[in-house]
């Protein structure tokens, strides 16, 4: 018998995204990926679920019934955090970044139900960041007018190219931290899956609470907390 | 070392760069480490202040983080996206 005999892989390591269907337009080639179709399931869940939501809270009941309950911790969680970080800005925000926690959790933890998370593919980590940056750099210039600019060569001028790498870095520090840390926890399960195909059954479930929840929850959690946090540095900090 | 094709050796050196690369991993994990280790003391010293403590921690961690997963990018282009492959 060869040796490690028991750690070959049977087939292929199999964690890439795979091409389903192939469109032309305007010249360029253009797929349809497994991506794609795991963020039509996640936009899927969430719009059944703010469906139920919306109806629920129309017919809102005094006593809250569990799903009423559900909803409105969910709600106030969500106003709490934007709420702690950014002050009496928190009303402008807390939409958009309910929507974005809420959708990037459900990405994450969508490799618990077999799919292949979106968030592990690096065309949806970095419009998440790109948005990110747009947002700062719009307060920056709303609130900061010219010194938008001129903050760049402070404290010295000759710090110009390193203050300016600091602010073009944001997008691409954010969106890669979320995309490394969702891949690795899909390249480990799927790993762990196809070394160990016979051996991996019911115990792989603690790794992926892991890598699936905790390592999501967090990751979620960095994401808008950074978001909020880079954007409300550019604002007039409250007395 | 007859036999050994241009391509092999590339696919060699870049299974041992990966490798390499993770290296980068000690960072993060000493950083991590040293933040979890202030937050535990700050939360001994003022219990109350848990929550605050909890999540500037998480937060100065998941950035501590960003330079190991620099190094995870760089070892996952080269295993699975190798661009020297294509200069043979």
């Amino acid at each position: 018998m060869r040796a490690g005999f028991l750690l070959a892989a049977s087939g292929d390591v199999d964690f890439m995204i795979h091409g389903l269907f192939k469109y032309r337009l305007f010249g360029q080639e253009f797929w349809i990926t497994t991506t794609h179709v795991s963020i039509l399931v996640v936009m899927l869940v969430l719009f059944v679920f703010a469906l139920a939501a919306n109806r629920t809270m129309h017919h809102a009941q005094e006593v809250p019934g569990f799903f009423q309950n559900i909803v409105e911790m969910i709600v106030e969680m969500l106003d709490d955090m934007v709420e702690k970080s950014m002050g009496s800005y928190a009303k402008k925000y807390r939409n958009y970044i309910g929507s974005i926690f809420i959708f990037i959790f459900v990405s994450n933890i969508s490799g618990l139900f077999g799919l292949r998370p979106p968030t592990a593919d690096y065309g949806v980590t970095l419009p998440l960041g790109i948005i990110t940056f747009c947002i700062i750099q719009y307060n920056n210039v709303k609130y900061n007018k010219f010194g938008a600019f001129t903050d760049l060569f402070k404290p010295i001028p000759i710090l110009f190219p390193i203050n300016l790498i600091g602010e073009i870095a944001v997008p691409f520090s954010l969106s890669l931290r979320l995309f490394g840390n969702v891949l690795s926890g899909t390249v480990m399960m799927s790993l762990i899956y196809s070394l160990l195909s016979k051996f991996a059954v019911g115990w792989p479930g603690f790794l992926h609470i892991y890598f699936d929840l905790f390592s999501g929850a967090i990751q979620t959690y960095v994401f808008c907390m950074l978001t909020m946090v880079f954007t409300s540095q550019k604002m007039p900090q409250e007395s | 070392m007859d036999g050994i094709t241009g391509k092999a050796l590339v696919l060699a050196c870049s299974a041992i760069g990966a490798g390499l690369a993770m290296i980068a991993g000690i960072g993060p994990g000493v950083g991590q480490g040293i933040a979890a280790g202030y937050g535990a003391s700050a939360v001994g010293r003022n219990p109350g202040a848990k929550g605050d403590i909890m999540s500037t921690m998480l937060l100065g961690q998941a950035v501590a983080e960003t330079t190991g997963l620099y190094g995870l990018a760089i070892a996952f282009i080269l295993l699975f996206a190798n661009p020297l492959i294509g200069k043979l």
